[in-house]
């Protein structure tokens, strides 16, 4: 009998266990995650993601090195993520129409909807995931940073109030991350083509910023105050205004009604996305 | 255990389309050819065996399970392979059938192992490791076959498998559908507007038209004592219908031709004499199955 025999043991039945809904949102929001980044993907698709990514850093380690040489600090973590808003609009413009332009077009949702996972648990998958890749996008730069800074201070006490400067960086990252990660989601989910897509994302971004200058200058003095309400880059930035004290818009005594503004935005980016899933055919 | 079972299943689009009317079926385990023309409601039933379209009407049964409660356990176990494109192009096809496998609940590194094999099993082998937008039609619809596979459901839900693809490539298709059906166990329904096609490999038919049940039944009891022996004579057609009468043997004439129901292997004897005995000039002997569809045409003259 010859060695190398190739046995067809034919076809297998699976007894093993059958992991559930939860499971699979899970899974799908991992592999979100590793889409939004190109990861297990072309190398094409890998590199909006990671030239934005790695601008941050560049970013970051530019203050961080200019920091050093001043020996006080340029700019606050929390103003960080406003600093580089533009990349992380850039960066929303190519993860969300990777994660569900993608599926729209191919027609592959069906795909999903017949299997144990529902309407709702594809769509929060893939905000999750987008919204967390945003964030470790505004993360990774910002811990670079608090990395250089506990460096360039002395003592105990002053490395423990470094961190406590830093955490309002990483709050901040998050709003922006909610923020954009939802909007250019909800904006993606209604365009098939991923260049339609992102034109439409980045528009959604720039677009606004005009009409807030606007108002800004033909406004009175409470319409200047509110005008940052017309932009979702400076609602964002107003709720940091209030909360951190990031430098920008100048939105005292009405911090809260930014506060509140971000909140019914976020609010309706989730129930329009979740009304989008629901109806979606294909 | 029944595969499917449906009672007065009505299902009426907000629209005012009924899609299917007062459907009653009971389909046992095997390979269940599901056919109908285009918009007689068969996709329309499908979404309703998944869950994902609540009937306006009537009571379903999948695998024991009601769907329209039950969706998410239905689902686990069904596999389900849609007519249109629905594969991601820039996709490698092994790590897009791990994906859905795990979007299933397998387990990951099970989810992997059994994308491999039912990609195999599909017949795409060495290619698998190829993204999806470079393979050919036939491969597509076996990517998609895999993916419906992969998590080794009870159940496979196939629309229109064989659409697209080249005779040659039907054939393929449909032999491993049959493949599934008697060597992996696992039951299937096949939907098909073409019966001359479904009819080779399934165990048995449900015809729908008009969202409405046309007939429900095992192939065998429909194709048994069926078949026919259609004979053409260039002349004597009465004499030899005479003749075949006083032998007692039953002969339709049918056009030119007598159409004889091959009862015993005698019959065929007996025609044969009688051709020879009366010294006719044969043009045509033909035994043949009677095709199914030639049994709904029938079905809708009666109706």
């Amino acid at each position: 009998m010859p060695s190398g025999v190739i046995h067809d043991i034919g076809y297998q039945r699976y007894t093993g266990p059958r992991l559930g809904r939860g499971y699979a949102s899970r899974s799908l929001y991992l592999h979100g995650l590793r889409t939004a980044f190109g990861l297990g993907r072309s190398a094409k698709a890998k590199i909006f993601p990671w030239a934005t990514a790695g601008l941050a850093v560049v970013v970051a380690t530019v203050l961080t090195a200019i920091r050093a040489q001043a020996g006080r600090p340029l700019v606050s973590y929390a103003d960080f993520p406003s600093m580089i808003a533009l990349l992380t609009t850039l960066f929303c413009a190519a993860a969300a129409p990777e994660l569900v332009s993608r599926d729209l077009r191919g027609g592959v949702l069906p795909l999903y909807f017949s299997r144990p996972l529902r309407r709702s648990d594809y769509a929060l998958a893939k905000l999750g995931a987008l919204v967390t890749a945003v964030w470790l996008m505004l993360a990774g730069p910002l811990v670079l940073m608090l990395v250089g800074g506990v460096f360039s201070v002395h003592g105990a006490g002053a490395v423990g109030k470094e961190i406590v400067h830093f955490l309002p960086g990483l709050a901040q990252a998050a709003f922006y991350a909610a923020v954009y990660g939802s909007l250019s989601l909800l904006v993606a989910s209604l365009a098939g083509r991923r260049a339609v897509a992102a034109a439409v994302v980045v528009a959604v971004f720039i677009v606004t910023t005009p009409i807030v200058g606007v108002i800004a200058v033909i406004g009175g003095p409470t319409a200047q105050k509110l005008a940052f309400l017309a932009s979702p880059t400076t609602v964002v930035q107003g709720v940091g205004t209030w909360l951190f004290g990031v430098a920008g818009p100048e939105v005292r005594p009405y911090g809260p009604v930014y506060g509140l503004a971000m909140v019914v935005l976020l609010a309706a980016c989730l129930l329009l996305l979740l009304a989008r899933y629901r109806r979606v055919a294909r | 255990m029944t595969l499917i079972t449906t009672e007065r299943l009505t299902k009426r689009y907000p629209n005012g389309v009924v899609a299917l009317s007062d459907l009653t079926v009971s389909v046992e385990p095997g390979i269940v050819g599901l056919v109908g023309a285009n918009g007689a409601g068969k996709s329309t039933l499908i979404k309703i065996l998944l869950g994902l379209l609540p009937p306006t009407a009537g009571g379903v049964r999948v695998l024991g399970l009601d769907p329209t409660t039950d969706g998410e356990q239905v689902r686990a176990r069904v596999g389900y392979m849609p007519e249109h494109d629905c594969l991601p192009p820039d996709l490698v096809a092994a790590e897009f059938v791990t994906h859905m496998g795990r979007m299933s609940g397998l387990p990951r590194a099970t989810a992997r192992e059994r994308a491999s094999e039912a990609l195999r099993h599909v017949g795409l082998y060495e290619e698998r490791y190829r993204q999806i937008g470079g393979y050919s039609t036939g491969m597509k619809q076996r990517v998609k076959l895999a993916q419906a596979l992969v998590h080794d459901p009870d159940l496979l839900l196939l629309d229109e498998p064989t659409n697209g693809l080249d005779p040659a490539g039907r054939d393929a298709m449909l032999a491993l559908v049959q493949r599934i059906g008697t060597e992996f166990g696992i039951s299937v329904v096949v939907c098909s507007h073409l019966l001359g096609e479904v009819e080779r490999i399934c165990d048995s038919l449900v015809a729908i038209d008009g969202g409405r049940l046309l007939r429900s039944d095992r192939i065998a009891a429909m194709t048994t004592a069926t078949d026919v022996l259609t004979v053409e004579v260039a002349e004597g057609t009465n004499r030899l219908a005479a003749r075949l009468a006083a032998l007692g043997v039953r002969a339709d004439p049918e056009g030119r031709c007598l159409l004889i129901p091959l009862g015993e292997d005698a019959v065929y004897d007996l025609v044969l004499d009688a051709i020879a005995d009366l010294d006719l000039p044969l043009h045509r002997l033909d035994q043949r199955r009677h095709r199914v569809a030639e049994l709904f045409r029938t079905e809708d003259v009666h109706a």
